[in-house]
């Protein structure tokens, strides 16, 4: 108990509130900075692994439909479920929606970013056979005046009309008649789709638009569906009561043959289970790709031999990490001993030569060792010349993983000896003395006493020669040919000329996991607590 | 050189010279010869060369010119590893990465000892520093003064005749330093070995060491017993650097019967005992010990020359007074007197005269 009767904790807290508020004042713009810089983008990127509303956004009306089907049965999918996606497509193709679908799903199976791109273009024709009888029945269908005066509201129709197309002025929001919507449900649904895309995507003229052929489909069927069209008196009564007499001898469209027409795949089962698999908004797919599996009906399973490429390129690329890592160890272990042995003045200009590296650009580097290790290049020209290798057996040391281990050594070494110094430096050397005062030779004193008190060095530098080089992309680009490249050049691919993001993020997520496993195994087995840059 | 080699001598070291930049002389002509079982300790100011002798005995520096001898064998090209000398770090050098056991062990286990052997030796070493408890702990969970003991321990193990020590103490306040200056003088002479010490503290050397080698510029100024070298300096430095010192500088005019008459520079005529002079003319720098100086008349021989002091400061130390005086020019001089009923408190302000036996009183090299 304090004096005035508060527990000791409780005035304890109170007294130590300011400090923390101050501290937390003092760190909020580089919190803020780091949430909006780093964090975020990177919950953002993660996300995209999973995400998958692409699908049931461009095919709302199609991947509701296909929930109720089973791929198993053999069978195609209902007609209604072809007319959902023409209307679909439709909508998506006026949109240029489409063919980012047909890529997205390319990815899971091969051949449908063409069937999207050829579906949209064929689109067209087939809503045309409603939208062509219509306008033979009257040429009032053909005129886009009419439809928005049977269409839309009348206040609406007022306000357009009044509307200067030339002026600044925004163009009147579209709205529906309501007793249109009441008697032409599909019809009043899909105008106002058409309607709001020309205004606000298109940023067109309403008035001079014609409807799409869609809508001519969508009056159709809520015709033939027995609309009741008697009690309606207004704009174009008189044409919509002649149409609603005459559909019944319409020429109708059969949508699974209309289909097949424009492609015979989309007969094909696959295709429908495909975006039936993939019609979920969120989705493991990305994952699954991301270790060479694939989701099929009956669940996650391997992809075929020859179309399995991730899974090498992770442990590929754990491997040359690890070799990077051993030789960063190797090189520079001697050189952090002699820097920390030096008199100060000495050890300071060998710094600099050790950090000189880092005020070069790495491309810089990265280039030179491209002219070095090439087979005309200057190391093979000194061997040929040396003659430890012959003329026509010159050594391929680049575009290879040897080449990458090379570079990526010389590029990341400062970051092993840097905290290997660091750490050698705060070692007396007393303890070596003592050692031989005891009677160890030099290598026991070094193996026995000094090493292992180096060792929070080495595990310092490994952690971040290994984490640096498990995710770099650079070097392994340039230098790295096909062999010697990193699952981060595989990540980059995928973002820049594939654009398939959501593959990238997964690889970036896994890669982002087995960092921390990595991470995790050390300090259970190292211990975190033995890890120092220095003091 | 077997003319100067000394037949009883253990560690000898014979013109020694050192220089770490081939320009200046560390250590300038190093001559010393100790028997074994003497603990001996160099003493000295920073600089003086006095741990670069020792890092040359233990081999981990090179002379550049002369020679060490252990037991009448050479040992300038014997790596360190090899010369079995035991050596004590300043800050102790445990290897902090081993447990108590396993550092006592590890000289041991370089010599290839057998289990059995190494946990007795082990045992009886921890048990010689009392800390047969600590076995298991890391050097970093012990105390200054335990870690010291096990530092101690580690170099006494394997039963080396020659223990080094290098500034020991110094890390540690002044209880437990006087506690282990103690006991390691008890363990050297309970074990018999050759105990070579550094220190800057002139109180460990005083108290701990058959004798002291007191270093300057690269050379040992006096090599004597601490009575001999608190008593009887050789030269104004050690006079200086041993205890507190009254110096008062003059011209000597005439020796006779043993006894200097020093003329100081205000005109006052002094007795002192000629060491460093010897004829008149010559310039001197008398040295007086606080606890020699003498203002009790009654104790003063009839015919000794007095000096006129002026009291400027009394401090009350307990055991002992501490007067500052105003003598002869100066305002530093100090006397002591002990504590003991019959002594008179001096006040500031009182006018004394003050006095000594002429052979307390030593007229050294200006």
């Amino acid at each position: 108990m304090a004096a005035d009767g508060t527990t000791l904790k409780s005035s304890l807290n109170r007294a130590l509130r300011r400090q923390k508020l101050r501290a937390l004042a003092l760190i909020a713009p580089l919190l803020i900075f780091v949430l909006v810089t780093f964090i975020a983008p990177i919950a953002d990127m993660l996300f995209r692994s999973v995400e998958n509303q692409i699908v049931s956004e461009t095919l709302p009306r199609t991947t509701a439909m296909l929930k109720d089907w089973d791929g198993d049965s053999g069978e195609i999918p209902s007609p209604e479920t072809f007319e959902a996606l023409y209307k679909d497509m439709f909508v998506a193709k006026e949109r240029k929606l489409h063919t980012r679908l047909g890529s997205r799903l390319n990815y899971e199976l091969t051949g449908v970013s063409s069937l999207f791109r050829k579906s949209g273009r064929k689109i067209e024709d087939m809503g045309e056979v409603y939208q062509d009888q219509f306008e033979d029945l009257d040429k009032f269908w053909k005129d886009s005046e009419n439809w928005n005066a049977l269409m839309g509201s009348a206040d609406w129709l007022a306000a357009q009309n009044a509307w200067d197309p030339r002026s600044e002025a925004i163009q009147p929001a579209f709205e529906p008649n309501e007793q249109i919507a009441g008697i032409l449900p599909e019809t009043s649904a899909t105008f106002q789709t058409f309607a709001d895309f020309v205004q606000n995507e298109d940023e067109k003229n309403l008035a001079k638009q014609d409807p799409w052929a869609l809508v001519y489909s969508a009056l159709y069927n809520d015709l033939s569906a027995g609309a009741d069209v008697s009690g309606y008196n207004g704009p174009g009564s008189a044409a919509l009561k002649a149409a609603m007499a005459a559909v019944g001898d319409f020429e109708t469209v059969d949508y699974p043959a209309s289909f097949q027409e424009i492609d015979k795949d989309w007969h094909d089962i696959d295709v429908w289970q495909t975006i039936q698999t993939y019609s979920p908004d969120f989705t493991s797919g990305y994952f699954l790709n991301a270790v060479d599996m694939k989701k099929s009906p009956d669940g996650a399973e391997m992809r075929p031999e020859n179309e399995q490429l991730y899974i090498k390129l992770f442990i590929r690329t754990l491997f040359m990490s690890l070799v990077i890592t051993g030789s960063c160890i190797l090189l520079g272990y001697p050189v952090g001993w002699i820097l920390a042995n030096l008199p100060a003045r000495t050890a300071n200009l060998l710094m600099i030569l050790v950090l000189l590296p880092f005020w070069t650009s790495l491309l810089v580097r990265t280039s030179a060792w491209k002219v070095m290790l090439q087979q005309q290049g200057v190391i093979n020209d000194t061997l040929v010349w040396l003659g430890v290798v012959a003329d026509d057996s010159r050594l391929a040391l680049i575009n290879n993983q040897t080449g990458t281990i090379i570079a990526m050594t010389h590029i990341l070494l400062p970051f092993m000896i840097l905290p290997l110094y660091s750490v050698m430096k705060t070692i007396p050397p007393s303890y070596l003395r003592a050692a031989k005062s005891l009677g160890a030779t030099n290598w026991t004193a070094f193996w026995r006493v000094y090493f292992p008190q180096s060792v929070p060095g080495i595990g310092a530098g490994s952690i971040l020669v290994f984490i640096l080089s498990i995710g770099y992309y650079i070097t392994p680009e340039l230098v790295g040919g096909t062999t010697g490249t990193f699952i981060s050049n595989r990540i980059a691919y995928h973002i820049s000329s594939s654009l398939n993001w959501g593959l990238a993020a997964a690889l970036g997520a896994i890669l982002l996991a087995v960092v921390l496993g990595l991470y995790w195994a050390y300090d259970r087995i190292v211990g975190i607590d033995n890890v120092k840059l220095g003091g | 050189m077997a003319n100067t080699t000394n037949v009883d001598a253990f560690v000898e070291f014979e013109r020694v010279q050192k220089s770490y930049d081939g320009e200046n002389l560390v250590v300038k002509d190093l001559n010393l010869s100790m028997p074994k079982g003497e603990f001996l300790t160099m003493l000295g100011p920073s600089g003086s060369g006095k741990t670069t002798c020792l890092m040359m005995l233990a081999g981990f520096e090179t002379a550049t010119h002369g020679d060490i001898r252990l037991d009448g064998v050479s040992i300038n090209n014997i790596p360190p590893h090899k010369r079995g000398i035991g050596m004590v770090f300043q800050n102790y050098a445990l290897f902090p990465h081993m447990t108590v056991a396993e550092n006592l062990s590890f000289p041991l286990e370089v010599r290839k000892m057998s289990r059995s052997d190494r946990e007795a030796k082990i045992k009886r070493a921890l048990d010689m520093v009392q800390m047969g408890d600590f076995a298991g702990r890391r050097p970093t969970q012990l105390s200054g003064g335990q870690q010291q003991r096990i530092a101690l321990s580690r170099a006494l193990v394997f039963e080396p005749e020659l223990v080094l020590m290098d500034e020991p103490l110094g890390a540690l306040d002044k209880q437990l330093r006087e506690t282990l200056q103690f006991e390691i003088t008890k363990l050297a002479h309970d074990l018999g070995i050759t105990v070579v010490y550094v220190t800057h503290d002139q109180t460990e050397a005083l108290t701990m060491s058959d004798r002291v080698a007191v270093f300057d510029d690269g050379r040992i100024q006096q090599l004597a017993p601490p009575d001999k070298l608190y008593e009887e300096p050789e030269n104004s430095f050690v006079a200086q650097f041993i205890g507190e010192n009254n110096t008062l500088e003059g011209i000597v005019k005439e020796i006779k019967n043993g006894v200097a008459l020093v003329e100081l520079d205000g005109g006052e005529i002094i007795d002192a005992k000629p060491v460093n002079v010897s004829s008149a003319g010559e310039r001197t720098r008398v040295s007086i010990r606080p606890e020699r100086v003498e203002y009790n008349k009654d104790r003063l021989s009839d015919d000794a020359h007095t000096l006129n002091a002026e009291v400027l400061e009394f401090v009350y130390m307990g055991d002992i007074f501490r007067t500052r005086l105003r003598v002869a020019g100066t305002d530093d001089f100090i006397i002591k007197t002990r504590n003991a009923p019959d002594v008179e408190r001096l006040t500031p302000g009182q006018h004394i005269e003050i006095g000594w036996l002429p052979q307390d009183c030593r007229a050294l090299d200006a």
